[in-house]
């Protein structure tokens, strides 16, 4: 019998008062593709950490290849053979792809001899595993899913063939994230051992051969791929039966309360964010946003909340809004009946150094119900903090507390129950899901319809495929700062909704996944 | 869940600090030859070993507390304002002003009026760098350092030609009578309570006021709800409507307004005439008395009295001993180190050291620390 690429026994970790990872053990065979499942909060991140060498483990040992390792640091990873691909990519803007898969493996003060090698190797690895890339091109110039393969690339390079990867599909496309699947097919043919974190069960079912599944901090379960289930992985997530799907009636949609013509945005840096974008939405439906990251949803978000200053024409129930100047502030689309749960709640949503009671009612601080007089009442914004902790279950019920001691899922219902209690005529939301557990996002999803069931307009962005399919009424695609086209969820698939996002529409039949990577490339360039 | 209990944070943090202060300073002390012991007890004795210590030391606390106000409530709005010294020389302008252009018949009068003048004048010198910061970007530490030195040359120029009085010296006339503040012998005296001549004068209760009015608009009005909410997080403040043009001005605006307050003490209490040295580095005093005192009035105040005691005792040390002067300014130099830049160095260990007492963690906390 062949020894595991990787085996962990009886690893603990603490960081203070929260056990993050306790008691694992897991067995990780060569030449398999091994996924590790989990909420988020469940300690992947943690366990892989200490496998790349980052954390120490309070107690447990680490085989590599049937030896005990001592990992105290990621060159010790690395010189083990593990190469590890990190969710945010850890590369040099200005520098070349060679230069980057070089930077830090330098052999000799000359660069010389490694660019040269590392050319070489490149242009093996691209046969072998379909990992093209031009050596010579900037990062700056690459999209996110070249910029992933130079990541892979990187580990490849100082000798890996144990990879690690975190949430690789995060910022990818359908099609993009299929052919990262083909490039770790090829890699496992090759002999090498691929650990894929997510929480993505259609990613596990897809790709691997053996699945891990963690829940606070404990390892549940390890299953071959081939023998479970969505569902199942999903109970053992979370620990109880889950609805995969979002019971809802059909819309029947009313007047038009949200109407965007040619919107158009551009950054702090000057760079067209939103090109000419318009859309509507009406009483009673939801409205889904789909695109890849970065793609002008975030800004178009920022610009119908008042965060951010636009150009073109939006009204509001049949008002214009102003798109400019004083009056086109956070605290007046409010009044405008305009609710907006940010994408971002720990950095836009929420003070994170503020008890749950102040940020309760933050953005609406300046309602009389909490003001009396100069002064701010206190007494009453926790009154109101109390109420709503109760009414959506939030978790730990301390007022007191303050937002970064909640977990993601409760920092959500938290912003969730206060924009949504004032039943705004639109609510715009973002991320919805984003770092939540599975339980707190069937409670977010019932909410949200519940709310368009009480007739109000609701438009949702998100890059979970999944969740946009599941919650819209209609969907609209971006890409690049434009909405490529409009489908209805029963009358359309992933794979449509996908080129979509590529920037590829119905006219151009032919789609080649070539013409895709150029067009994201084309895209990548324009905005870099 | 905070990583340390309050009680650490807000005094267990500052005293281990300021011991090692005072250990590094023994050290320097006995490398020149002198006994650290015994500089020690002449610096508590100089401080607050009798009314007259207590004076000097609640004197110079005065003007610390107001620099440290300023300092804090710039650094709730996480602006980081090191103008206080020359907002504090433009209100000791503006409270010169005051006290030069009436004859003031009595102090009740002249008070609030010069209280006025030196708040606007310092909000106003604070203003500038603001606007600069909220409309152009310019970093808020490098505009209001440089105003320092504008607001220097500018005191300078006036005391050489338009308020220069007659005579050699570069500073205004004296005050007019009825614009002198009593001082706590006279205010002590009053009621029968022996005390001695110090510049301790009623802007000290005025100081106490400021103290609690700051803990009022922090932590109970709306706009120190948005001062600290901006404070901590920018995109938020714009994503609950709160305007970063408006906060950033106001802040400031308070912030040097407090600072122009110390002249009330300073210029107004003590010199009783517009000099060219007037501030002495309170300004940026008040800098680490807003470090030491984790930007809350309470804590500003004891702060504020522990470097009142540094001055005073310092001075103390350098009259009694062979100590050089020089030496005085390294041992206060070196509470200001620790307590200020080298706040984390304790800070972190101590963090530790609490976490390992935890007990385990409670449902629905968030149960990862992420790399």
């Amino acid at each position: 019998m062949t020894e595991p690429a990787i085996e962990l026994k009886g690893i603990s970790k603490s960081f203070g008062q929260v056990q993050a990872n306790r008691n694992i053990s897991i067995r990780v065979m060569p030449g398999t593709i091994h996924g590790i499942i989990g909420e988020n909060g469940a300690g992947k991140s943690t366990l892989m950490s200490i496998l790349y060498g980052f954390y120490k483990a309070d107690s447990g040992d680490v085989f590599i290849r049937g030896t005990r390792t001592e990992i105290p640091d990621s060159q010790a990873a690395i010189a083990a053979g593990i190469g590890m691909v990190f969710q945010h990519f850890k590369l040099v803007q200005n520098f070349t792809v060679l230069e980057n898969i070089v930077l830090g493996a330098e052999e000799g003060p000359l660069l010389r001899s490694s660019l040269a090698r590392a050319r070489k190797l490149l242009k093996q690895l691209s046969d072998e595993y379909e990992l093209h890339v031009d050596p010579d091109a900037r990062i700056e110039d690459l999209g996110v899913g070249m910029q992933q393969r130079v990541e892979i690339l990187k580990a490849l390079y100082r000798r890996a063939d144990i990879l690690i990867l975190d949430e690789p599909t995060g910022v990818l496309t359908p099609a993009e994230a299929d052919h990262l699947f083909r490039i770790l097919q090829g890699l496992k043919r090759e002999g090498k051992t691929v650990i894929l974190i997510t929480h993505k069960l259609r990613e596990i079912m897809e790709v691997t051969d053996t699945v891990s599944v963690m829940r606070r901090g404990e390892m549940e379960a390890t299953v071959n791929t081939a023998e479970t289930s969505p569902e199942e992985l999903a109970e053992l997530m979370v620990g109880r039966k889950v609805l995969l799907r979002v019971d809802k009636a059909p819309a029947t949609p009313g007047d038009v309360v949200l109407e965007v013509e040619n919107l158009s945005v551009r950054d702090d840096a000057g760079v067209e964010r939103l090109r000419g974008v318009s859309l509507r939405v009406r009483r009673g439906e939801i409205l889904g946003l789909a695109g890849v990251a970065g793609n002008g949803q975030s800004e178009l978000l920022e610009v119908l909340g008042g965060m951010r200053e636009g150009r073109g024409r939006v009204t509001m129930n049949g008002t214009a809004l102003d798109l400019t100047g004083a009056r086109s502030d956070a605290r007046t689309r409010r009044q405008r009946g305009i609710a907006h749960v940010p994408e971002d709640r720990q950095r836009e949503g929420l003070i994170m150094e503020f008890h749950a009671w102040e940020n309760a009612g933050f953005g609406y601080h300046d309602d009389p119900r909490f003001n009396r007089g100069l002064l701010m009442d206190n007494e009453a914004l926790r009154e109101d903090a109390r109420a709503k902790i109760a009414r959506f279950d939030i978790r730990p019920t301390d007022p007191w507390l303050t937002a970064k001691s909640f977990s993601g899922g409760n920092q959500q219902k938290l912003v969730i129950a206060r924009e949504l209690e004032r039943e705004p005529d639109l609510l715009l939301i973002g991320q919805p899901t984003r770092g939540v557990d599975i339980g707190a996002i069937e409670f977010i999803h019932e909410q949200i319809v519940a709310l368009r069931d009480r007739g109000k307009a609701i438009l949702l962005v998100s890059v979970e495929l999944d969740e946009i399919m599941a919650l819209s009424d209609r969907i609209a695609v971006m890409f690049d700062g434009r909405i490529m086209g409009e489908r209805t969820p029963g009358e359309t698939n992933e794979g449509e909704l996908g080129l979509l996002m590529a920037g590829i529409t119905e006219t151009d039949r032919d789609h080649s996944v070539a013409e895709i990577e150029a067009n994201l490339a084309r895209r990548a360039g324009k905005t870099a | 869940m905070d990583k340390l209990p309050r009680w650490a944070d807000i005094a267990l943090v500052p005293f281990i600090n300021l011991a090692l202060a005072l250990i590094v300073s023994g050290l320097v002390v006995a490398l020149i030859g002198q006994d650290p012991f015994e500089a020690l007890a002449i610096m508590v004795n100089g401080a607050v070993g009798s009314s007259y210590g207590w004076g000097y030391t609640l004197y110079y606390a005065t003007n610390f507390v107001f620099t440290g106000l300023a300092v804090a409530v710039a650094f709730h709005a996480s602006l980081f304002n090191i103008g206080g010294e020359g907002q504090a020389q433009l209100g000791a302008l503006g409270v010169a002003l005051v006290c030069l252009a009436v004859p003031w018949p009595h102090w009740t009068l002249a008070l609030p009026v010069a209280i006025l003048g030196g708040a606007l004048f310092g909000a106003a010198w604070a203003a500038i760098p603001a606007y600069l910061q909220a409309r152009r970007g310019s970093h808020i530490v490098i505009t209001t350092i440089m105003f320092n030195f504008i607001a220097s040359a500018l005191l300078v120029y006036l005391l050489i030609s338009a308020l220069k009085a007659p005579g050699m010296a570069p500073e205004t006339v004296r005050f007019p009578e009825g614009a002198r503040l009593p001082t706590a012998l006279e205010v002590f005296g009053a009621i029968g309570i022996p005390f001695s001549r110090t510049p301790l004068n009623v802007s000290f209760i005025v100081a106490l006021i400021a103290c609690w009015g700051v803990w009022v608009l922090i932590w109970r009005t709306r706009l120190g709800y948005e001062i600290r909410a901006f404070g901590r997080s920018e995109p938020a403040a714009r994503y609950a409507g709160i305007s970063p043009f408006r906060i950033t001005m106001l802040a400031m605006l308070i912030s040097g307004g407090l600072a122009g307050l110390m002249a009330v003490n300073a210029v107004m209490g003590e010199q009783e005439r517009l000099i060219q040295d007037n501030v002495l580095g309170a300004g940026f005093v008040g800098i680490a008395v807003a470090l030491m005192g984790r930007s809350h009035p309470v804590g500003v105040l004891l702060a504020a009295i522990l470097f009142g005691a540094l001055y005073q005792g310092g001075a103390e040390l350098e009259f009694e001993t062979s100590v050089p002067r020089e030496m005085v300014v390294v041992i206060q130099a070196l509470v200001i180190l620790f307590t200020g830049a080298l706040d984390g160095m304790v800070r972190s260990p101590l963090e530790r050291v609490f976490l390992t007492f935890r007990k385990q963690p409670k449902p629905g906390l968030a149960p990862e620390t992420r790399p």
